[in-house]
């Protein structure tokens, strides 16, 4: 039985400011965890430590070893140059077939971009790209960090049932098991997408 | 992967920007037009030619068998002093954003090549190597601080949160250079290669002037010094701000082309 990601008492401080304080939670394997928690709580923190990219002052994490990580990150972090195509490649793999990445785009009603350099896409669109190549990249964890930000109201109910059939798709088809940790502000969100709830103090 | 053109110009305002910066043809006639009253004016082609007779003079001197054998002698040379710096400056530039030593080692003699005037270095280099090949030393010591410079600025303003992305993803070195920092790293390298192409033209004929190697340019420039052939001065620098230009723009479009192959996906 694959490893849940268990976080025991970690605990961050910037300068004087201790933003995570003795964390403790349990991301069960293949299970999809909403955290929720007011704006300087700590979640951005808590999944930049989880990406490896923050080392915690104290605290430990089991369950993360060898494990592939995909992730929305707070900011788009596209490659401005590159089309919704190539940045998806980027991450999911040069050879990485572009049919699917096209039904996704279309799923995600972006397929008109496809080709045109993320740089002159809106932001609403630009999210969206970062959210497909997050969700078509190999992972065994998957970050998202408030990944419907920025969506108006249809587009995101849309984005939302695209990624509710992502996630049960790549859930299906794989052999080890697809975690997923979802950060938002939203409620719905997080009773559409996760199977349980968790707050961040 | 697809790449598109406009991304040479990461900014749409820079992008206008270098648009308005170009030669206009009425500005150009301007500037002819005062030249050529100019020298009406003075009356004295020993003084200051005419724009028509430097034109007449470049004509007659391209159809003397030595006058494009100079040009590719002084071109091999300068350009290929430009080609090892370009290298040479992206490789020092490539260790010295990887390991911080390197970095503060190649900091004073980058400043130093950087400062020591260039007639300095031609004398110098004039001891040190047979004058037919000083220009490809001098070229090279023109452009290599400016290549540098410009290559490791590039690699250490890599957006980091690309290079975050790009860990959290697992893409694989390679792919890094080529989709993220090749992208970032292009404006400067254009600056870099546009700058010092210019330097390179410029040094490269000031050190055949000084030490006068048969059958270059600046053997020509030094004989029409030498014979006050005002004409033979005002078409060779002609030629030069030709060629310069020229291999400037088609050096630039080739970089350009061959950087949206590479990311090609």
């Amino acid at each position: 039985m694959p490893a849940d990601i268990q976080i025991t008492a970690l605990s961050k401080s910037y300068r004087d400011k201790k933003v995570l304080d003795s964390l403790t939670l349990t991301l069960k394997a293949g299970s999809t965890t909403a955290l929720m928690a007011p704006s300087g709580a700590g979640k951005t923190t808590l999944l930049r430590i989880l990406m490896g990219l923050e080392t915690p002052d104290s605290g430990t994490i089991l369950g993360l070893e060898n494990k592939r990580i995909s992730a929305v990150f707070q900011e788009d972090r596209l490659c401005g140059n590159l089309s919704p195509i190539s940045n998806i490649r980027l991450a999911a793999g040069t050879h990485f077939p572009r049919r699917t990445i096209t039904d996704a785009l279309q799923a995600a009603g972006i397929l008109s971009c496809a080709s045109q350099p993320v740089r002159e896409l809106s932001g609403g669109q630009r999210r969206r790209v970062a959210l497909l190549r997050a969700l078509l990249a190999p992972y065994d964890l998957l970050l998202l960090d408030e990944p419907f930000k920025g969506l108006d109201t249809q587009t995101r109910l849309q984005v939302i049932t695209y990624t509710q059939t992502a996630l049960q798709t790549a859930a299906q088809n794989s052999s080890s098991p697809k975690t997923v940790l979802l950060v938002t502000h939203s409620p719905e969100e997080a009773s559409l997408l996760a199977s349980q709830t968790l707050s961040l103090p | 992967m697809r790449r598109h053109k406009k991304a040479i110009h990461p900014d749409k305002n820079k992008k206008k920007q270098t648009a308005d910066n170009r030669l206009r043809p009425w500005a150009i006639a301007v500037w002819l037009a005062v030249w050529e009253l100019a020298s009406l004016y003075i009356g004295q082609e020993i003084l200051l030619v005419s724009p028509v007779s430097v034109l007449r003079r470049l004509a007659a001197l391209a159809v003397q068998p030595d006058f494009w054998s100079s040009i590719a002698f002084s071109f091999f040379r300068i350009i290929g002093g430009f080609f090892l710096a370009s290298l040479c400056g992206t490789l020092l530039a490539s260790l010295s954003a990887a390991f911080r030593f390197v970095r503060d080692l190649l900091a004073p003699a980058m400043a130093v090549i950087k400062a020591i005037p260039v007639a300095s270095f031609i004398i110098l280099v004039l001891i040190w190597v047979p004058s037919r090949n000083l220009s490809v030393v001098i070229s090279f010591l023109m452009v290599l601080p400016v290549i540098y410079t410009n290559v490791l600025g590039g690699i250490l303003s890599t957006d980091r949160k690309l290079l975050e992305m790009a860990q959290v993803f697992r893409i694989p070195l390679f792919r890094r250079i080529r989709y993220i920092y090749l992208s970032q790293l292009l404006p400067y390298l254009r600056t870099g290669f546009s700058l010092s192409l210019g330097l390179c033209w410029k040094a490269g004929v000031a050190a055949e002037v000084i030490g006068i190697p048969k059958g270059s340019i600046g053997e020509k420039l030094y004989e029409a010094k030498v014979y006050l052939e005002t004409p033979d001065l005002f078409s060779w620098t002609l030629v030069i701000v030709l060629i310069s230009v020229i291999f400037e723009k088609l050096f630039l479009r080739f970089i350009d082309h061959t950087v949206t192959l590479i990311e090609k996906m």
